[in-house]
């Protein structure tokens, strides 16, 4: 089978015309970025087994309090450890949206794949769907379900979800378009195999790339949109806490910088860095194109 | 202006008339899927049967779901979005107390981050590959990934509470002199702008290096033009329609942003205004402000397709 799509030939060629003068801002922040994704996966299996306090307890008689060896990242506002807080965090921040994503994904690219596959007329009716879906700003969308359904883990997966399937929908559906119309697959086609067949054996396998890439860009944006909704009030709710929630508990130490508020924002903002810059370094062409 | 190019249009705002007809499907019936019905929200445990039954047959409630989406629909498309639940007071009337102060920061934003951002990508196209571009580039890397919550709470952190230069909160009935207006702005408009001026610049140094690889800039290039002419008199009049079309998406990014900054700074707009009708369930004014929202969204990507299609030469013979 030939494995050289169009996308991955001229994600080569562009490589190549830019290697030399881009290789080192590129490896240097690739290796970052991945430094970074590994750490926070790592962490978020690990992680709450490195607390060193039970998160929801009352550990200090100091709110707000700074950073010292017994309490790393300081107290919140109630004197819980921000440290462990922040560990006990990371499968809500990661886990739910990775979820999400995963979810955003699987429908993305399963009906972009039927949509390419299928008639006109059932291609029509999903890409109209997907694309009124798409004119919903996702943070609109998110209010909409939560003032409808209330605010819980598996609402806040769904909602992130639909909100961001129809992107991923438009890449593998094109991708798919695109692949469709090469030789192998006319022959395969000619060949009389079944569509099933074409699908997961000739088609899928030559969009892998783009659309890993495609998952970390979703993935970033699902965190920030979580975030985003915890920071509202509107997400993970309490005693829960993902890392929107800390900053948002603990906005009340943002005058007297508290590290609260500080350090749960680092670690939103390492973890989506970290993704961008890794999505960056391997793949920005084949996103541009 | 063509057949071919007025078609195009005409097409295309088809297609934006349609799919803002499926937005209202979804919207509609997300919000009332669950069974808990307005009449029971306003009255409380308490009611009686027959006083819900009474607010019901008053409020409308009683019709079959499809006929209450074509009354809200006919509403919407008059301009009679109903009342608020919770005070009572006409929606429209709300949200005409609101929209302008959102069109303000808008046009606000705009007016900051599109000179800069083309500035950025035009001057990071012209030496691609230069320290400048890199460094530009990590920097709108880092500015996209963040979450706006983090850009505003670290511009309020240093102007507001190190400085004390700005206010933390946006008292906009305050500002009476230019000199307030831009004080009471400064700081949504900044954490706005940065990631849109992030945006804007990627994409408009990507339409312009896309003109730049060109062979008759080439050409140019080649009869001794030098660097500014060719970016300035070659490649960016055909650019014109890339970046028009970046700028026209990158703007619709901001009706997603406004609902961090607006809520963050206090500002009184119309995501301010969402946000309290979703934390008291106030449905049919989140139901109004999520079509305005979307219609506002749609527009963007309207003017986007449009200036693309005008600005393509071929079209116009």
């Amino acid at each position: 089978m030939n494995t050289h799509t169009p996308s991955t030939t001229t994600v080569e060629s562009t490589q190549k015309a830019s290697f030399s003068s881009r290789f080192h801002v590129r490896s240097i922040s690739g290796l970052i970025g991945l430094i970074l994704v590994g750490f926070w996966l790592v962490i978020s299996v690990i992680g709450p087994m490195l607390s060193p306090y039970p998160p929801n307890d009352f550990v200090s008689n100091t709110v707000f309090g700074p950073m010292s060896m017994k309490h790393l990242f300081g107290t919140d506002y109630l004197g819980r450890d921000i440290f462990s807080r922040v560990l006990a965090g990371t499968p809500y921040t990661i886990g739910v949206a990775l979820a999400a994503t995963v979810a955003a994904c699987l429908a993305g690219v399963i009906s972009g794949l039927v949509a390419a596959a299928a008639t006109s007329w059932v291609d029509m009716t999903i890409s109209r769907t997907q694309d009124a879906l798409i004119s919903i700003p996702s943070k609109m969308f998110a209010l909409i379900m939560v003032a409808s359904f209330g605010s819980s883990v598996p609402i806040l997966i769904l909602t992130a979800a639909i909100a961001y399937m129809p992107g991923s929908f438009r890449i593998a559906r094109s991708l798919a378009v695109n692949v469709m119309t090469l030789d192998y697959v006319q022959v395969a086609r000619l060949r009389g195999e079944s569509m099933p067949y074409i699908i997961f054996k000739e088609v899928l396998p030559n969009m892998f790339r783009p659309v890993l890439t495609d998952f970390g860009l979703r993935f970033v944006f699902i965190v920030l949109l979580l975030s985003a909704m915890s920071f509202l009030g509107l997400g993970i709710q309490p005693p829960e806490a993902d890392w929107g929630s800390l900053v948002r508990e603990n906005i009340g130490g943002l005058s007297s910088g508290a590290p609260a508020v500080i350090m749960p924002a680092i670690a939103i903002a390492t973890l989506t860095i970290g993704v961008n810059l890794l999505i960056d370094s391997i793949g920005s062409k084949s996103v541009q194109h | 202006m063509n057949k071919t190019v007025l078609r195009l249009i005409i097409n295309r705002i088809g297609l934006g008339i349609l799919t803002l007809w499926i937005v209202s499907l979804v919207v509609f019936f997300i919000t009332n899927l669950l069974p808990g019905d307005a009449a029971q929200e306003l009255l409380g445990q308490a009611a009686t049967t027959q006083t819900l039954d009474a607010l019901r047959a008053k409020l409308g409630l009683d019709l079959p779901l499809y006929v209450r989406y074509f009354h809200w629909l006919g509403g919407m498309l008059v301009g009679d979005a109903g009342t608020s639940m919770v005070n009572g007071i006409p929606i429209l009337q709300l949200i005409w107390s609101r929209l302008p102060n959102t069109l303000l920061l808008a046009a606000f934003v705009t007016l900051v981050s599109v000179p800069v951002a083309m500035f950025i990508g035009i001057v990071s196209a012209m030496y691609r590959g230069s320290w400048f571009d890199r460094y530009i580039n990590i920097l709108a890397v880092c500015a996209v990934s963040v979450p706006e919550f983090l850009i505003a709470t670290i511009a309020v952190l240093i102007f507001a509470v190190k400085l004390g230069w700005l206010s933390a909160l946006s008292h906009i009935e305050n500002a009476q002199t230019f000199g307030e207006m831009l004080k009471v702005f400064a700081m949504p408009v900044l954490t706005l702008c940065s990631v849109l001026v992030a945006q804007m610049a990627r994409m408009t140094r990507a339409a312009v290096i896309d003109q730049l690889s060109s062979s008759y800039v080439e050409m140019a290039l080649l009869k001794g033009a030098s660097p500014i002419r060719m970016v300035l008199r070659h490649a960016l009049p055909n650019a014109i329609g890339p970046i028009a079309n970046a700028i026209a998406l990158s703007l619709s990014y901001l009706l997603g942003g406004v609902i961090i900054v607006e809520s963050i700074f206090n500002y009184p707009g119309i995501a301010t205004l969402m946000l309290n009708a979703v934390s008291s369930r106030d449905m049919p004014l989140i139901q109004a402000c999520a079509m305005l929202f979307c219609f506002g969204y749609l527009v963007m990507v309207l003017i986007a397709d449009i200036s693309e299609i005008v600005s393509n030469p071929r079209l116009r013979k």
